[in-house]
């Protein structure tokens, strides 16, 4: 009995614990509601748990989300898929909460558990509950039920099909605007679902319903699944019903219409064929990459690349690049920084005459821009336009570039900048490295603020991985141990930071003959701050050096630090030496 | 009463003859009325089945319609309901009971910029029922705060476990306990509870969430979202959107746009505040959605202009804005533009028309035409020798509201000595309808038998509904002329709503709510 005993009991507290007061514990119990439902067995699983479970449906939100999310894999401990449709009213009634993540949650585990079941189950209790929600009479079930249908049609017979086509025709045209949304987000899934014959007719006439809805957010939903019903209609139907819809929404009064069609576009490009995206598409889009709102045209460059991924060379050369080229010097930061985020791809699309001659210009000019941010997006992507052109056309404008937002008034534009430093030295190659970048990263060193003297130092030990030790030791080392004569105590940590992350990538040869005696020098520092620093760099020494070193160099050092005056550096000292015991105990 | 519109309807529709229907709040004799008691926003929900009302003290009192089908309790009330019906004396006029209050907002310290931000609701709005519970935005100075109100957890649970078949088995579970492990079959000895004690759940109330309030009443109310931190000056005006998911706030410079989902982020789409704040010239003063076109925004300035804004144009609605004015202004003077400065203005359901308030005047204007109001009803023109003694005395900043029907152009706009005015656009009846809500009168006071303990001495007032039947005979003085010369500051009738579909305005006077209806 005592051994039953043992693994029941922590079961009984979870399940005490569903109930309990506090929310925390609460949620832990629904986090392992599959392991309660396993110590109670498949029957009294479904004869108790679920529906406990069921009336339990007011409380917090947070709680009734882990359930949701639960309830999606229980199949298992429900007793398998002839059992699976206890695990609907639970659901059902979660799809009615006025929380939405908790609603959408619910829905995604109804569809979990109504694609596992058998057919017949499905007919008798999953497409009686979508009909039920369908026809709720609060918003909330309405909306659900808008994301129950692809899974409910596959599995009816015909008659049923027909029915849920028009009710789904009816949640299209709901009176609440919510309902409308979820019709429209869903659409497209349910469309998948749907036999060609009724989707040329009944979706594409609820799509165009849709598409003529008085909300703005119901239009731009309907936006979203064009791409998707276009990709299900045969060509002839998309550029018949599809095409005129994508245009005219490219033309829509409202701003945030237009946006969403520019971030869709490019992925309409594939449904409609070459000819018509020739004959419409390129020009809704250049007008969407010259519209009056911003936000438009931020959407549109951000898409700039992709698109013309997709269209030819020639047309993209054509028609795109005069739009990028105004773009590149729009009124707006927003528009040259989306732009120069991705303007970089397009080199490789239109070959390196045209990248040499039309976009070379724009990017010099984007480099040049007064924002920071459109810089940095140029100097992020510079590997894709080096592969095209190659770094010596590019690297007389850039490094203008580089230096000045090296040396920005915005710590963070040059925690950024430090931040490509590797990428730019593997691009740049060693030679022009050392020659222009190399006194930049040791200014940086000394930088005011801390965070770009930690990144300095981190960006260092990059290098040295990138270039190799022997590189190091001529270029960086040299530069880094000058600067422990510091006066100000700040900076000669930054060297005993660079030095601790340096001494692994440089190995111990290097580190013993010039590292450690600086840090033991450093040692004897009047600062306490640096003494325990250069306690804890020891400590970090000590798997990277000889046994011997250790006993000869590092260890005094240790040692006298243990009797420093200050406790911080007694109690840092004595920490390293107690870790290096340990490590001589293991070995 | 002056009029700028032709009226030349010769079907002259006879005035609505108001007749109170139900006050809430009363004073007893003696009882002083305090600032935290004073109602400062009302509204009614889409179905016009709940009265959301706020106060000076944070709190938001709710009512519910009697015999509504969300109304199970009470049952002398929905009786007497059945009486009056059976009486025929008045058509199915909508009565309300107080159904739950919930503090909402606390008075709370700005440190940074030290400053008390007080707990008095600005404006409560409804938002969509996405189930049996309701939905509730409201704001104070700062914070706007989304609220659920349900029925308490007890309640449905009896429902839902009567209903269940499972109930013997849960009760038999129920009866065993884990601690004792004596029994002899030790599957038993540790059969889970899974019942629900409903005694726990009482207890259970109070867990620690302060955002839950647990009254005596049957509601539960929780708080879903806080929107805060979007506003540097005091928010006047927040209106939901016609697609039921975004929400607009403003406050004295800037308008913010709100999605219902999410709290953490909104953007700005108007912001009036200059460069140099000397350079100020204006502020606004309310604000409202469209009630069918998301996408049409009007806002209203101290200047007394009207703008109306499309949010299909720009991202940034600054510039692109049609403005209507009156530019027909009386003798100018030390107090024109703070009587001109725009105090409420409403949408008309039939989404051309609006109404403004100013301190004098009520106009009625048409979105089509942009050379002035189409209407102006002088609501203080006595008052303008008195204007220099209401500025000394702050009067001249008193904000009050208008409300209008669903149907026709009929509105509605408070007054001093407890009056309220109502007109009808072509009517022929420029001089409109006074109600005088002074209920002094002979009343009979129906306190309700509850035993609801109060948890603030003066709130009980509202709750306790001292209640008085529509058709008994007092003599409210809906008289046809307002009396010009006495005015009383200090019985001001600000705040005021219409009912969504029928003729019932509900109003404040002071800590009091009051129905009327025709």
């Amino acid at each position: 009995m005592a051994t039953m005993d043992e693994p029941l009991y922590p079961i009984a507290v979870l399940i005490d614990e569903l109930k309990n007061d506090d929310i925390q514990l609460r949620l832990n119990s629904i986090r392992r509601l599959s392991t309660i439902a396993r110590a109670l067995g498949e029957e009294r699983t479904r004869k108790e748990l679920i529906p406990f479970l069921s009336e339990n449906n007011d409380d917090d939100d947070e709680v009734l989300l882990a359930m949701a999310e639960e309830l999606g894999g229980f199949i298992p401990y429900v007793g398998g898929v002839e059992h699976a449709h206890v695990l609907l009213p639970p659901l059902e009634t979660l799809c009615t909460v006025e929380e939405t993540c908790v609603r959408d949650k619910a829905v995604e585990s109804l569809c979990r558990v109504g694609s596992q079941m058998r057919e017949s189950d499905l007919v008798d209790s999953f497409i009686p509950l979508v009909k039920r929600l369908a026809a709720g009479e609060w918003f909330t079930a309405r909306v659900s039920a808008c994301g129950l249908f692809h899974v409910a049609y596959l599995s009816a017979p015909d008659m049923l099909r027909t029915e849920l086509r028009s009710i789904y025709s009816q949640l299209c045209q709901d009176d609440m605007p919510m309902v409308r949304r979820a019709a429209a987000t869903n659409l497209g899934k349910f469309a998948a679902t749907v036999e060609p014959t009724h989707l040329k007719t009944d979706i594409v006439s609820m799509f165009e319903d849709l598409t003529q809805d008085d909300q703005d957010s119901v239009r731009l939903l309907a936006v979203e699944g064009c791409a998707a019903l276009g990709k299900l209609l045969e060509p002839q139907d998309c550029v018949a019903h599809i095409l005129p819809v994508i245009v005219n929404f490219s033309q829509d009064k409202s701003w945030r219409v237009r946006y969403m069609v520019a971030n869709q576009l490019y992925e309409l490009c594939e449904a409609v064929g070459l000819e018509s995206t020739r004959m419409d598409l390129v020009p809704a889009y250049v007008r969407l990459l010259r519209d009056n709102e911003a936000e438009v045209r931020i959407a549109a460059a951000g898409k700039v690349t992709k698109f013309c991924r997709i269209v030819n060379p020639e047309l993209a050369l054509q028609h795109i690049l005069p739009c990028v080229k105004e773009l590149s010097s729009d009124s707006s930061q927003h528009v040259r920084s989306s732009l120069a985020s991705v303007i970089m791809g397009m080199a490789p699309v239109l070959g390196k005459d045209a990248t040499i001659e039309q976009l070379l210009p724009i990017f010099l000019s984007l480099l040049k821009d007064e924002f920071p941010d459109v810089r940095l997006n140029i100097i992020s992507k510079l590997d894709q336009v080096n592969q095209v052109i190659g770094i010596d056309l590019l690297s007389q404008s850039l490094l203008p570039a580089i230096v000045e937002l090296a040396e920005d008034r915005h710590w963070r534009v040059r925690l950024a900048i430090i931040e490509y430093m590797p990428l730019l030295a593997s691009q740049l190659g060693i030679g022009f490295f050392d020659e222009k970048l190399g006194a930049l990263c040791m200014q940086w060193l000394q930088d005011k603020v801390y965070s770009i003297r930690d990144a300095a130092a981190n960006n260092l030990k990059r290098l040295a991985e990138e270039f190799g030790p022997e590189w190091a030791m001529q270029h960086i080392i040299p530069q880094v141990l000058e600067m422990v004569k510091n006066p100000h105590y700040l900076y000669r940590m930054t060297v005993l930071q660079a030095i601790s992350l340096l001494a692994p990538v440089l190995g111990a040869e290097i580190t013993c003959s010039t590292l450690l005696p600086v840090i033991v020098n450093a040692s004897k520092d009047r600062v306490p701050n640096i003494k325990f620093n250069v306690a804890k760099v020891l400590q970090a020494m000590i798997p990277i050096v000889d046994q011997s070193v250790v006993d000869k160099t590092v260890r005094p050092a240790l040692v006298d630090l243990t009797e420093d005056p200050d406790v911080d550096v007694r109690f840092y000292a004595i920490q390293a030496l107690n870790s290096m015991d340990n490590v001589m105990m293991s070995t | 009463m002056t009029l700028i519109h032709a009226s030349n309807s010769p079907a002259v529709s006879p005035p609505l003859e108001w007749k109170l229907s139900q006050v809430f709040g009363d004073k007893l004799p003696g009882e002083d009325v305090h600032d935290v008691d004073v109602i400062s926003a009302i509204d009614f929900d889409q179905s016009g089945d709940h009265i959301a009302v706020g106060d000076g003290g944070g709190r938001v009192i709710i009512f519910e319609k009697t015999g509504g089908k969300d109304d199970f309790g009470d049952l002398s009330q929905s009786s007497r309901f059945h009486l009056e019906k059976l009486d025929g004396a008045i058509p199915d006029f909508p009565k309300y009971h107080y159904k739950t209050e919930f503090q909402s907002h606390a008075p709370e310290f700005d440190s940074l910029k030290s400053i008390d931000i007080g707990e008095k609701i600005n404006k409560v709005r409804w938002c969509a029922a996405p189930n049996r519970s309701l939905s509730i935005l409201s704001a104070n100075d700062k914070t706007i705060k989304l609220w659920k109100v349900m029925e308490q957890k007890n309640h449905t649970l009896k429902g839902i476990k009567l209903s269940q078949s499972i109930i013997s088995e849960n009760a038999l579970l129920a009866e065993k306990s884990f601690n004792d492990g004596e029994t002899p079959d030790p599957f038993d000895a540790h059969s889970p509870e899974l019942t629900r004690n409903t005694e726990n759940e009482a207890s259970s109330s109070d867990d620690g969430n302060c955002d839950i309030v647990y009254l005596e009443d049957s509601s539960v109310s929780r708080c879903r979202r806080v929107y805060a931190h979007a506003h540097e000056f005091s928010i006047n005006a927040i209106s939901v959107n016609s697609d039921w998911e975004t929400f607009l706030s403003s406050d004295d410079l800037r308008i913010n746009l709100w999605n219902v989902e999410v709290s953490n982020q909104c953007f700005n789409i108007i912001d009036m505040k200059p460069a140099v704040m000397e350079d100020l010239v204006e502020v606004i003063t309310g604000a409202e959605f469209h009630p069918s076109h998301c996408n049409v925004l009007a806002y209203s300035s101290s200047r007394g202009f009207i703008r109306i804004v499309d949010l299909r144009k720009s991202a940034l609605c600054d510039h692109s804005a049609t403005i209507l004015k009156d530019l027909t202004h009386g003798p100018k003077s030390f107090f024109t533009e703070i009587i001109n400065s725009i105090t409420d203005m409403k949408f008309a359901n039939d989404g051309r028309h609006f109404i403004s308030r100013d301190f004098m005047n009520l106009k009625l204007w048409d979105m089509h035409m942009n050379a002035g109001p189409v209407a102006i009803y002088k609501i203080h023109e006595s008052l303008r020798p008195k204007l220099s003694d209401l500025y000394d005395n702050d009067t001249i900043f008193d904000k009050f509201e208008c409300c209008l029907s669903r149907d026709k152009l009929t509105f509605a706009t408070g007054s001093y000595s407890n009056q309220v005015r109502v007109f009808s656009y072509g009517s022929g009846n420029e001089a409109g309808v006074t109600i005088d809500a002074t209920t002094n009168t002979n009343r009979k006071p129906y306190a309700r038998t509850t035993t609801r303990a109060r948890r603030r001495p003066s709130l009980g007032n509202l709750a306790r509904g001292i209640y008085r039947q529509g058709h008994d005979n007092h003599s409210t003085g809906i008289t046809e002329t307002a009396s010009a010369s006495s005015y009383d500051v200090n019985s001001k009738l600000l705040h005021l709503a219409w009912h969504p579909s029928t003729n019932l305005i509900a109003f404040a006077a002071g800590n009091r709510l009051l129905t009327y209806h025709a």
